[in-house]
């Protein structure tokens, strides 16, 4: 609520308190209006409401000298109507570089997906519908679609992979922490050229897509989830274990990205699977053989130094 | 190995300096990758050689006076900081 920003102190803490038992049945956003719950149906109209609601049942709240006093009251108008204009602004501004709104989109994830997704990303070969399913030429949120990509798994699996080679360094007694920060960087550094070397073809072949940058991101994204395996395996069993379970997530990373970028990249008649001569969809085809090709180089490239 | 991102600053530098000193006259010309080179017939089939050669004239002309400040910003960081 607004009042968080401004109180302090044992009393203030209490009133809080008794705010939040009164307001229990009611579903609140945590924390500020930044991130919306988008699980709900219609979270705006009900935290303006809210937020109207807590103010005349904090002034009315009997026994406690801190808000009936007038002034402390108008102060704490005055500091929330000051932080939310600036929030306002920050959003404003910030909206212009990164473009929250198209984000948000693809944080829109439900642990039924997700659990979904990561089967996919391990083992794809029973998966039979790869379309992505549209609404009025937008497409679905990943909540209600698994074939969606989105950027909570590939921000997940980053950081994961990163803490997995901090413990893998650390077994190994070769740990110290700037390494971790090395390795961020190194596996930022190598996103970052996959998904230009990607836009670069993409761009050179000419092809019609409405693949996204996000979208790319996303799809080199789901690698990391076939290193974490890769990894941890390795480290539970020892070097054969990595090298096995590094392989199956090779291949599934493989059919993955060919089953999905097909129905992208190809033509309507060649993602079914004719043969369809001629040097434009040849040279389709080879550029999604070699960005599915590249992803198992990667998972090997940046995962072969964690193991001894 | 440990790559940071001003390694990848660096050296997407570098590659854009070396589109930008590619010159017109004396050498794409020479080697049939002008700009008068490039008008493909009609249809839906640039081909990879002309997207390249108009990547490559859009650089050109987009970058070369940001290079200046870049390059500028560039060498001073690197003669103070090494």
């Amino acid at each position: 609520m607004d009042y968080t920003a401004a109180q302090s102190g044992f009393r203030q803490r209490k009133l809080q308190h008794n705010m939040r038992l009164r307001n229990s049945s009611v579903d609140r956003p945590d924390g500020s209006q930044l991130f919306d719950d988008t699980s709900a149906a219609v979270p705006g109209p009900e935290g303006a409401y809210r937020n109207q609601q807590a103010g005349p049942q904090a002034a009315g709240l009997p026994g406690h000298s801190f808000l009936s006093d007038p002034m402390s009251n108008l102060a704490v108008a005055y500091g929330s109507s000051l932080a939310s204009q600036g929030r306002e602004m920050v959003d404003k501004n910030l909206d212009r570089f990164i473009p929250i709104s198209k984000l948000k989109y693809y944080f829109a994830v439900d642990t039924v997906y997700v659990g979904k997704k990561l089967g996919i990303l391990v083992f794809p070969y029973m998966h039979k519908n790869w379309e992505v399913n549209y609404q009025q030429d937008i497409p679905v949120a990943p909540r209600f679609d698994v074939n969606a990509p989105d950027l909570y798994i590939p921000t997940m699996g980053f950081i994961t992979y990163i803490l997995v080679a901090g413990l893998a360094l650390g077994t190994q007694n070769r740990f110290s922490p700037e390494l971790l920060g090395v390795q961020a960087s190194s596996a930022l550094v190598w996103l970052i050229m996959e998904v230009l070397a990607v836009l670069l073809s993409l761009y050179l072949v000419t092809v019609n897509t409405d693949l996204t940058t996000i979208d790319l991101l996303a799809f080199s994204g789901y690698k990391y989830v076939g290193m974490i395996v890769g990894i941890v395996a390795g480290l539970l069993f020892g070097r054969p274990a990595y090298y096995l379970s590094l392989l199956w997530c090779c291949a599934a990373i493989f059919v993955f990205m060919i089953r999905t970028l097909r129905l992208k990249l190809l033509s309507e008649a060649a993602a079914e699977g004719k043969l369809i001569r001629g040097t434009r969809n040849q040279l389709r085809m080879y550029l999604t053989m070699s960005i599915a090709a590249a992803q198992p180089i990667f998972m090997y490239w940046l995962t072969y130094h964690l193991i001894t | 190995m440990a790559f940071t991102l001003y390694s990848l600053i660096q050296a997407a530098i570098l590659c854009i300096n070396a589109v930008a000193v590619l010159h017109e006259e004396r050498f794409l010309s020479k080697i049939g990758w002008g700009v008068d080179q490039s008008v493909g017939g009609f249809g839906d089939e640039p081909g990879i050689k002309v997207q390249l050669m108009n990547l490559i004239r859009s650089v050109r002309t987009v970058m070369r006076v940001p290079l200046i400040g870049v390059n500028s910003v560039c060498i001073v960081l690197l003669l103070l900081f090494g």
